[in-house]
């Protein structure tokens, strides 16, 4: 077994990990792993997101434990939690406002992964594990939102378990399964409640795979080219692991500021009122990092097809590997893409503009634009341009690229630094 | 990604607005100066004081604040002789029955939760025109604008205009959703005598009942922006300590 600089001090260690590898893992996948020396700053959101992930579970089991799960008692119990229970506002600002967090870290990575190519082969499969954490988060916040049954919290439950009548014939038999009862009650509130605890369980593990599915081929890279050898690639540690902390501080500063100066900024004041079925609030209207599908739901008159769409734009993310007929990864080497890539993030963003105001006049208008745009973008645009664009020429190798022929060579075969002077 | 970041970050800030200034042809009530604004903002506790006084001898006729307990004033400077005492002035239901198996009402105490003016909300709706006042204890949270939307409305009552159609039993407020509100102007000018000399006037107990208001919506507040600005402070150093070991670590590398 190869030795270990990790495990060569202890005896104990090498003792165990000659029987269960589990520093030699450690050793090759978060010490030697080699990575690409180019990455920028937009590959640490992966990293982050996984920390988030670690930070949304560690606050919610400790909510759990002050919280309440029933229709008459969860409104208070929160109360509660925010009054009278020791550092019980800062948990629960810091899980509220985590939530997002998370989705902006998994919205950037993503988005990285669409500028860069990170998809294409062979990370197709890598690709489709995110989608998927990405549709189980989607799930996990409609659940949490719904926990502390307020007013915003109880209609976006009745509003979303009500897509489900759109199926022909058994949706409303659906949606009475769903909610356990004739309307959104407490059965609904419990379920909701189980799910929201065990979810969260299932991302971890999906977001091993996703590690496993990274390591396989490693990191992709600005340049979206292969690493040839050593030379394009420095060991993780010391060099990722310190830009990585360094990323952490600065988004924890972003993070802290929303937690103890905004706390409340991103949510919405209806749901400091109690949950009341009786009263419908003015708008009805998701936290912002759903407000995009909420978007598409509403630019289409029919209802079976606005839930197909809305459902759809996020299950297209799965095709995309296949959808992209270029053969160039990075955008950089591709001058229409490029371009194209913008479109769609202003479209996202218009699509968000659309979900946060009430569907009137100018507000219907940009909706249907810009959903059709979001669909057009990857069922036409990308096969397209990946067949028309002439991409420009990809350099030799990443070290080539990045460090400008002669230190190259200086830094030597084993991708180790060079000794400082 | 390099240099076309600002735009869509720009048009994301547009596209964030309208989530906390979705307003309808209601004016948006002028923004005031609070205590506790900022991120050093702490609660004003003699505004505090003076604003539990209106609550209690006005707002608290027909509001309640379910989430507050007689305990919890000892956060706005009140000893506890001055908590006890202000407890012993109520009369609650003891929780459980005597040994004859009656339940009986007794003084409060200050564990107790301040008990609101009516048994339930029918009563409450039958007393007030059908209209349900709200439960003050998290107004300010749960109002867009917050203290500047409530101070509107306790200040914003004016006649309506001419071709106004105006409920019978309604009120004009400048600043109410639709100018329709049931309660009538809640405060007029020396509605309360304060005991620190502070003349009383209707945008004077408006602040103060507000700060009071912001306090019983948002209690730790001032922990919150103390424990803020040392994290953020902490951070920041850490920032800079791994920011200066990464120049360092990858001096070589590139």
């Amino acid at each position: 077994m190869a030795q270990t600089s990790l495990g060569a001090t202890s005896r104990i260690i090498r003792w165990i990990d000659h029987r269960l590898p589990f520093v030699a893992m450690l050793q090759r996948e978060l010490y030697d792993y080699p990575t690409p020396r180019n990455l920028s700053y937009w590959w640490n959101f992966g990293s982050l997101s996984g920390i988030m992930l670690v930070v949304m579970i560690v606050t919610g089991i400790f909510l759990a434990m002050q919280y309440t799960p029933h229709a008459d008692l969860a409104f208070d119990s929160v109360e509660r939690i925010m009054r009278d229970v020791d550092w019980g506002w800062m948990l629960r600002y810091a899980h509220m406002n985590g939530a997002s967090m998370f989705f902006a870290l998994v919205y950037i990575h993503l988005f990285r992964g669409l500028y860069y190519g990170s998809y294409k082969q062979p990370r197709e499969l890598l690709w489709i594990l995110g989608v998927i954490i990405l549709i189980l988060m989607i799930m996990t916040a409609f659940m949490g939102y719904v926990l502390p049954w307020g007013q915003m919290s109880y209609w976006a439950a009745t509003v979303i378990t009500n897509l489900f009548s759109a199926i022909p014939l058994i949706g409303q038999s659906i949606v009475t399964f769903l909610w356990g009862g004739f309307t959104v009650g407490n059965p609904t509130l419990n379920r909701f409640y189980a799910l929201h605890y065990l979810l969260p369980f299932v991302i971890l593990a999906v977001v091993l795979l996703h590690l496993i599915a990274l390591h396989r081929f490693g990191s992709n890279n600005p340049l979206g080219i292969d690493k040839r050898g050593p030379q394009d690639t420095l060991p993780f540690h010391p060099y990722f692991t310190i830009k990585d902390l360094f990323g952490l501080a600065v988004f924890l500063l972003i993070y802290s500021f929303f937690v103890f100066y905004a706390p409340n900024f991103l949510g919405s004041s209806d749901n400091y009122i109690p949950a009341n079925p009786m009263q419908t609030p003015n708008h009805i209207v998701p936290e912002w990092y759903l407000l995009p599908y909420y978007a598409i739901l509403r630019s289409v008159p029919n209802k079976l097809l606005g839930v197909i769409l809305a459902f759809g734009s996020i299950f297209l993310m799965f095709l995309v590997p296949w959808l992209d007929t270029s053969p160039v990864r990075s955008a950089r080497f591709r001058p229409v893409y490029k371009w194209v890539f913008w479109l769609l993030v202003i479209d996202v963003i218009a699509l968000g503009w659309v979900g946060a105001n009430p569907p009137e006049g100018l507000v219907v208008t940009v909706g249907q634009i810009a959903t059709l745009y979001y669909f057009v973008h990857f069922l036409v645009l990308f096969p397209v341009i990946g067949k028309l664009e002439r991409p420009r020429p990809l350099p030799a190798s990443i070290a080539a690229a990045v460090l400008q022929g002669g230190t190259g060579a200086r830094l030597g075969t084993a991708g180790a630094p060079v000794a400082k002077p | 990604m390099g240099k076309p970041t600002l735009a869509p970050l720009a048009l994301m800030v547009l596209a964030l607005t309208p989530l906390s200034a979705r307003a309808e042809a209601t004016p948006s009530p002028p923004r005031q100066q609070w205590s506790f604004d900022g991120i050093f903002g702490t609660y004003d506790r003699a505004a505090a004081q003076r604003g539990f006084q209106v609550y209690k001898e006005v707002c608290s006729a027909c509001h309640p604040v379910k989430h507050l307990y007689f305990r919890d004033l000892a956060d706005l400077g009140y000893n506890e002789d001055e908590v006890k005492a202000i407890a012993s002035t109520y009369q609650v239901t003891n929780e459980q029955p005597n040994d004859q198996g009656q339940m009986f009402q007794r003084p409060a105490r200050p564990s107790d939760s301040i008990p609101g003016p009516f048994p339930n909300d029918q009563a409450a709706r039958v007393a007030n025109n059908g209209a349900l006042p709200p439960d003050l204890s998290m107004i300010v949270k749960a109002r867009d604008g917050g203290p500047d939307y409530v101070f509107g409305i306790l200040t914003g009552y004016k006649d309506p205009p001419p071709a106004f159609n105006l409920l019978p039993g309604m009120n004009y407020n400048e600043y109410f959703p639709g100018h329709q509100i049931a309660m009538p102007p809640p405060l007029s000018d020396n509605a309360v005598t304060f005991a620190d000399g502070t003349s009383a006037t209707v945008p004077q107990m408006a602040h103060d009942v507000v700060t009071f208001l912001t306090w019983a919506a948002e209690p730790n507040l001032e922990p919150r922006h103390r424990t803020g600005f040392k994290v953020m402070m902490f951070l920041i150093v850490m920032a800079g300590i791994f920011y200066a070991a990464k120049r360092k670590i990858w001096a070589t590398a590139h």
